[in-house]
């Protein structure tokens, strides 16, 4: 029984570690920033979330505590990080970070260049 | 919904007075017998019986956690290819939501999708800007989108 507990939480964490390590690859190997954001956010939230889920089974299982904090700590992690990953990107975009050329479609452009305008528009 | 669980609340505060039974099993009790009787006086609320959308919600959480992982399959499948050729791409989507907190959950769960980000929400709050991975994807996504979350995300609302 305790065997079987070690071995899923060896799985949990090394999982974990795993996929941290995969996400920052793809910080460093992706061309532009959105890319970046993209690999950085979920990655991160998986890995992070599974460390943590094999440190509440450890806590449990080996020493009978219930870690709520932990619990909650992912929750945490779960609601933050995409608003985390969104303000990041739109703060990219407004202070005129350029998308990588091979970028085939930018609806958003003609939004921003519209909202632009009209703040000039009712500044007169 | 807040008004039938407090409303069942009260009721199952009701039965433990009643029975003189202050403990957490004549409380449970009472809640399961409140939730008999809203369940036969549903027809007077202005909105559904509310078990449905707490059931809502955990499909809701569930959609959460199968995207989270989708999305880190399909990020790492970008990442460790040998090659980059994925096409990124900003799209518009339309969407009908209407209350602000629906909006931020749909965002939220786009965030997580594979592949999707949301870089903006238009100030009518009727459009959202999506940075798309591989744009090739988009038309998938979009129809992913409408006819899981948005879905979903209505039915918790109802």
């Amino acid at each position: 029984m305790i065997e079987t507990a070690k071995i899923v939480i060896a799985v949990f964490i090394l999982l974990g570690s795993l996929i941290c390590l995969a996400a920052s690859f793809g910080t460093l190997r992706l061309p532009d920033v959105y890319s970046r954001i993209h690999a950085a956010s979920k990655g991160a939230t998986l890995g992070i979330i599974c460390v943590l889920l094999g440190v509440f089974f450890y806590f449990w299982f080996l020493h009978g505590i219930i870690a709520a904090k932990v619990l909650l700590g992912i929750v945490f992690v779960f609601l933050t990080s995409p608003v985390g990953a969104h303000l990041i990107a739109r703060a990219a975009y407004n202070t005129g970070v350029k998308m990588e050329e091979k970028s085939v479609q930018d609806d958003y452009e003609g939004y921003r260049n519209f909202v632009i305008k009209k703040k000039e528009d009712s500044y007169l | 919904m807040a008004l039938q669980i407090l409303l069942n609340v009260i009721l199952a505060l009701c039965w433990m007075f009643l029975n003189n039974d202050p403990t957490a099993v004549g409380f449970i009790t009472g809640y399961a017998m409140g939730l008999f009787s809203l369940f036969l006086l549903r027809r007077f609320f202005p909105r559904r019986f509310y078990v449905l959308n707490i059931w809502a919600i955990i499909m809701l959480l569930l959609i959460f956690i199968k995207e989270l992982l989708l999305a880190n399959l399909s990020v790492l499948k970008t990442i460790l290819a040998p090659k980059l050729k994925n096409k990124p791409g900003i799209f518009a989507f339309k969407t009908d939501l209407k209350a602000d907190w629906e909006i931020t959950t749909l965002a939220n769960l786009i965030t997580l999708t594979p592949g999707t980000l949301v870089i903006d929400i238009s100030d009518d709050r009727s459009i959202l800007y999506i940075h798309a991975v591989d744009i090739d994807d988009a038309e998938k996504a979009i129809y992913d989108i409408r006819h899981s979350f948005e879905e979903t995300i209505k039915e918790v609302s109802r």
